[in-house]
């Protein structure tokens, strides 16, 4: 075996790393190559669309071709396989999924990246968070036809630029076995000392239903600072983020406090998920608590199939996906005739008269009601 | 081929490492550079290898500059006080090591290492782990490990000074042969007079930097020239007289009675072949081999013969 | 001989061969962290016109964030050295399996989510009662510590005492028998010549610790915040982007001083040694118990809290959690086990860049032009350093155009992974690199080795614990990431394993709950294995089998 003579120094590894390199290159490349190349069944999705009851063609004449799209949402992002492979079976669209963290972080990235959109659609930017992606002019105004379906309550953009999808109530649920006390009926039965140290709250600067709890208690008491004042006196818990909070703190993950900032929905979920099963939910929801968010879905300005983008606004309000839509991310579909299933007539509370404050207001505030939050609570 | 140091000059911060050094090394010859430690000969060898670039001067073969020439194409071999073995290889890995970098295939590298740990008595040793050999061994297999490529020019920097005496005589004696047997040019920095003598072809004596006498070894000791050089050489008697330093070698004494040197006997060694004889003189104490046996305290005249006498340069 | 035309063309090998050494480390850097870095610090800081931002750092919330970064990662430092350097002297005595054994359950946190280990914590505290004796931990600074020692205790024992082994012992022996008794010799003659790895281990662990989020956001309580939490809640949460480059600008300049001192205390370099050939003197049996028994309640128990959790199954134990991460349930969009798969190509795929990026790195920092050292040095260092927003957002508007589009792609990930990775390569081999006798290099070059040659023959073979140790960790680093990519929108097929786990904990319910655990037990056999393959895959060679043990 002999060595070439070839180039002393430029030794093989060297090369290697060099093919790396490129190849890593190479394949970065292919990965653009998506969208308008993508081969679809463009025949059958003009004929299924049309026979399908509710329009998903996105208010315009399909093109021959439909492209395939990129649907930009959050991490609670979730849909049964068949519900998305529907839609692509009527349209000939392919749905590419692209989950960014949680919805603040969501919007913060799509705001870095306007104009060169990452999707074509976005799904779950919700109230707290509404007017600041408006403002960002993220959105391309449409207004589907399905709409008509939907309760005008939901519909907090006049220009259309976001089109409501589900909704869910952040709220206090409670432990029943565990209280104390008999179960609190209002905000402000929680600075009653029978519930010292119970209540567990994340921090409205790192945490979405923190942030909603928040606005709760400040259109839901007279004096909100007050309220805290209290409820901190009265020894709340404070955590991060969701997760620290449900199974640090809260009974349900092993620690000693009865009740937590949730979600209406989150008994169903403990029913579901139990082991070993049962029949009734070990949680309630203090209904005089919930704070009302509404997730929205837009077509994202900028997106080079604005068609398709439209088509898959319209699939969100159908049947087909809002019935999926409570079993998969708890949360409660938006139009009327969209059915619940069984486990949340069961077990979910059906919030009448949700608390719920303008987005323009939160978006002009929030700063200011969180910094005054950390004094109070956290000073 | 011919290498040349031409006007060489090395300086590590504020020491003079070497100082403006000429040699010239032809084909087959194997020079010996002699001094004592710190004295720049090390240094010396690494600018011919090319490991340390000097600061003025230029390294010249075969009247080329040497210069844009990295280690690896010089065709050199060295050898290190410490042996410098590679530990993640064994015994035939290090031997055959220059001979792949070569691109010579593994056949005609099995064989060059078998030959080459013959040549260095360690027949058989090829799948040694290097980690059990023995500091001879070790050397030994650092030596075929230079000789192995068939360098043009071989630099062995004190390569048996970390050894027992018995072992570098023995390796001082089977050196020369070896090398001769592989046509080997090379450089061996030492130390060690005996070990300078016994092997020089032709003997270079440096201290402080400085190259201070070049010559064949025995051409040196009977001229060393410069006091500095006698001293280093180890002759004893370095004496005054007139207006210039001489050096009396010890063998250029005989006792006799016309002899116009008069001394008493201080001590006096039976030594085999000869006595070692002890002398205060008025040009000092000096020393003598004679054939006859005095004892201390003996007035005795003592013959110079002049042929042994060498004039040294004022100093 | 070489003639005038052979020198030249080796002249000009020897230089493609140098700047293709330089280069790759160059551009990686340069493509994948310094452009996108700096893409949205430029942004944030002069998109609306440059203002002196006084505001922002007269406040004293920002000034009290600063202290307690700088305050919390030194004494997480510190306590880390503290505890960890014992055990380094037990491991490094340690032989065959056990060793493997050792060094990759130290590994184990290093893929765990901090939200799991908060839990696992508490778990301990609960089983002991120590919680009900009024030592509350929970949202205390000393949570956040204990975490700190937790993740990094495998940073000391692995980097230290992968250097410490191949020091010569006799050196120690010369000292006692001068008189010196155990601990007096340890502090004059072993820590002196430790220093280059402890400097390197420290700056690792003094980095995490400074760049720490989930540990201070869940464990430190709401009132603690670092810079890193403080860049996410200006950038995502206030959607300040302003606010949020000011604050990086800071901890850029902050981890910059900061890596400058490390390297500078790692250049002071202990003279070159051989091969370690004694074996290094037995120590005292309870000390080395009192490690082992450390190593127990520190890593151990909370492992064990873990490993019952993820068994527990209704009102006893089975297997349920571990069957059901093959089905995919609605709060994944793939199902646990393909995340895990996918997790797997990504480290697997990102220990390869990294590796290759940082030998090359390491190779330049030891070898390479003063000038160039440094900046390799300090550049391969600084995406530790960095909060994992910037990287993300950095990539998110940097790489958006072909021919890097990459915000979406598969590469990405690995990417991202291998910029978190490659610190540890490069912290682990150089050190090692830096105690190779010279003169055994200087052999090889006389022997006809290309300085390219002397690298592959010599340096790299001899340094492979270190590059062993570096891709050891790199694997678990991008096993457990969950900083820079997590700010990076995701497609099903690139979910991993750590943000499926977070997926699980985001909805109620024991059965998600399980699944989680026995996700997170999972993470932790696998990378424990990796480690343990990582190690035994050793060379063949009986030459290198003394090294590498000795390394």
């Amino acid at each position: 075996m002999t060595r070439p003579n070839s180039p002393k120094g430029l030794t093989p590894g060297v090369i290697g790393l060099i093919a790396v390199v490129g190849l890593i290159a190479a394949a970065c490349g292919n990965d653009n190559v998506r969208g308008p190349d993508t081969p679809t069944d463009a025949g059958s999705a003009t004929d299924s669309a049309a026979t399908s009851t509710y329009p998903t063609t996105g208010g315009a004449e399909p093109t021959a071709d439909p492209a395939g799209i990129t649907l930009l949402t959050h991490d609670s992002f979730a849909l049964s396989d068949e519900t998305l492979a529907a839609f692509t079976s009527e349209t000939g669209i392919e749905v590419t999924l692209l989950q960014a963290g949680d919805t603040g972080q969501m919007v913060s990235e799509a705001i870095l990246t306007a104009g060169n959109p990452l999707g074509d659609v976005m799904f779950g930017v919700d109230n707290t968070f509404l007017a600041r992606a408006l403002n960002a002019e993220l959105f391309e105004p449409y207004e589907s036809p399905n709409l008509a379906d939907v309760p005008d309550e939901f519909k907090l953009d006049l220009e259309h630029r976001v089109t409501p999808i589900d909704y869910g109530d952040v709220c206090v649920n409670y432990w029943t076995d565990a209280l104390p006390a008999d179960p609190p009926s209002a905000l402000g039965d929680l600075t009653a000392p029978s519930f010292a140290d119970q209540l567990v709250v994340q921090n409205p600067e790192t945490s979405s239903p923190g942030l909603a709890f928040l606005l709760a208690t400040i259109a839901g008491t007279d004096d909100w600072e007050q309220f805290w004042a209290d409820l901190a006196d009265n020894g709340v818990a404070v955590t991060a983020g969701w997760e620290d909070a449900y199974y640090g703190e809260f009974i349900a993950g092993g620690g000693d406090r009865s009740m937590v900032v949730s979600y209406a929905s989150s008994p169903p979920a403990e029913v579901i998920f139990a082991d070993p099963p049962v029949d009734t939910a070990p949680t309630e929801v203090l209904v005089d608590s919930c704070f009302r968010q509404i997730e929205f879905a837009g077509v994202l300005a900028g997106t080079d199939h604005p068609v398709e983008a439209r088509a898959l606004i319209d699939f969100m309000l159908t049947p087909t996906f809002q019935d999926d839509v409570p079993l998969n991310m708890f949360v409660f579909p938006v139009a009327d005739s969209a059915t619940l299933p069984q486990v949340f007539v069961d077990h979910a509370q059906t919030v009448e008269d949700p608390l719920f404050i303008d987005p323009a207001d939160i978006e002009a505030h929030r700063d200011e009601w969180t910094d005054r939050w950390v004094e109070i609570v956290l000073g | 081929m011919i290498w040349e140091l031409d006007s060489v000059s090395v300086r590590f911060g504020e020491v003079q490492a070497v100082e403006n050094a000429f040699l010239e090394i032809s084909s087959g010859e194997l020079v010996v550079i002699l001094g004592p430690s710190g004295c720049g000969k090390s240094t010396m060898l690494r600018v011919t290898a090319g490991l340390q670039a000097p600061d003025s001067g230029r390294v010249l073969i075969d009247g080329n500059d040497a210069a844009a020439l990295l280690p690896h194409q010089r065709s050199i071999g060295l050898m290190f006080q410490q042996h410098t073995l590679f530990p993640h290889y064994d015994v035939a890995g290090n031997v055959e090591f220059g001979l792949r970098m070569a691109g010579l295939g593994s056949g005609r590298r099995h064989s060059r290492v078998s030959e080459l740990l013959a040549l260095v008595g360690l027949a058989g040793f090829e799948a040694r782990d290097v980690a059990t050999l023995s500091g001879g061994e070790a050397q030994r297999v650092a030596l075929a490990r230079s000789l192995a490529p068939n360098p043009a020019l071989l630099l062995l920097d004190e390569p048996f000074g970390s050894l027992d005496r018995s072992l570098r005589d023995r390796l001082t004696d089977e050196l020369p042969g070896v090398l001769s047997r592989a046509g080997t040019t090379a450089i061996h920095v030492t130390h060690d007079q005996d070990e300078a003598f016994s092997l020089a072809d032709r003997l270079v004596v440096m201290d402080h930097g400085r190259i201070l006498r070049v010559g064949p070894p025995s051409e040196v000791w009977a001229d060393p020239r410069t006091v500095a050089v006698a001293e280093f050489l180890g002759h004893s008697n370095i004496v005054t007289r007139g207006s210039h330093p001489e050096v009396i070698r010890r063998d250029a004494a005989t006792v006799a009675a016309d002899g116009e040197l008069e001394g008493t006997v201080t001590a006096s060694r039976f030594r085999g072949d000869y006595h070692d004889l002890s002398v205060a003189t008025a040009l000092g104490r000096l020393r003598f081999r004679v054939d006859e046996a005095l004892t201390a305290g003996d007035v005795v005249r003592l013959r110079i013969d002049p042929s042994r006498v060498a004039r040294l340069e004022p100093s | 001989m070489d003639g005038p035309v052979g020198r030249d063309s080796s002249r000009i090998a020897r230089f493609a061969g140098r700047w293709a050494a330089v280069a790759v480390p160059a551009v990686f850097l340069t493509v994948f962290f310094v452009y996108p870095a700096g893409a949205i610090l430029w942004r944030g800081l002069f998109s609306e016109g440059f203002g002196p931002m006084s505001d922002l750092f007269a406040s004293p919330r920002t000034r009290g964030v600063v202290w307690f970064t700088v305050w919390q990662a030194l004494a997480s430092t510190v306590i880390t050295l503290v505890v960890a350097l014992p055990a380094a002297a037990v491991v490094t005595r340690l032989r065959g399996r056990c060793r493997h054994w050792v060094r990759g359950l130290v590994t184990v946190p290093f893929v765990l989510p901090t939200v799991v280990v908060a839990g696992a914590f508490e778990g301990v505290f609960d089983r002991f009662g120590l919680e009900d004796g009024g030592f509350r931990l929970r949202h205390t600074v000393w949570a956040i510590l204990l975490a700190h020692v937790f993740f990094n205790y495998a940073v000391v024992v692995r980097i230290v005492g992968s250097f410490w082994s191949g020091l010569d012992h006799r050196v120690e022996e010369q000292a006692r028998v001068l008189g010196a008794g155990p601990i007096q010799a340890f502090r004059a003659v072993t820590l002196p010549r430790l220093r280059p790895a402890i400097a390197s281990a420290c700056a690792i662990v003094f980095l995490f610790s400074f760049t720490s989020f989930g540990v201070i956001l869940l464990l430190g309580g709401p009132r603690r915040a670092t810079l890193e939490t403080e860049i996410y809640r200006q950038a995502v949460t206030r959607g300040d982007l302003r606010s949020a480059a000011g604050l990086a600008l800071v901890q850029l300049l902050a981890v910059v001083a900061l890596i400058a001192v490390a390297t500078r205390l790692e250049r002071r370099r202990p003279a070159p040694t051989g091969v370690a050939h004694s074996p290094p003197k037995p120590l005292r049996r309870s000390f080395v118990w009192a490690n082992f028994a450390v190593m127990a309640v520190l890593l151990g128990s909370p492992i064990a809290i873990l490993v019952e959790r993820s068994l527990s199954v209704g009102d006893g134990y089975g297997l349920d959690h571990y069957r059901a991460l093959t089905e995919r349930v609605p709060q994944l969009p793939a199902s646990a086990a393909t995340a895990l798969g996918n997790s797997l190509v990504f480290a697997t795929v990102a220990t390869a860049l990294a590796l290759a990026v940082g030998t090359l790195a390491a190779l330049v920092v030891v070898h390479g032009r003063s000038g160039l050292r440094r900046v390799f040095d300090l550049g391969l260092t600084l995406p530790l350093g960095v909060s994992a927003v910037t990287i993300g957002f950095g990539i998110l508007i940097a790489l958006d155009e072909p021919p890097l589009d990459l915000r979406t792609s598969w590469w990405i990930v690995p990417i991202a992974h291998a910029l978190v990775g490659t610190p540890f390569v490069v912290r682990t081999m150089v050190p090692v690199l830096r105690r190779i006798d010279p003169q055994i290099r200087e052999a090889a070059a006389v022997l006809g080795a290309s300085p390219g040659r002397v690298r592959r023959l010599v340096d790299l073979p001899i340094a492979g614990r270190g590059m062993l140790v570096g891709a050891g960790f790199a694997f678990a680093v991008s096993l457990g990431e969950f900083g820079a990519t997590s700010f990076l929108p995701r497609r099903p097929e690139t979910l991993t394993a750590p943000l499926a786990l977070y997926r699980l904990l985001s909805t109620p319910g024991e059965l998600l709950r399980g699944q989680a655990m026995a996700l997170a037990v999972v993470l932790m056999v696998i990378v424990a294995l990796a480690v343990v393959a990582i190690e035994a895959s050793r060379g063949t060679k009986r030459g290198a089998d003394v090294v590498w043990e000795s390394l």
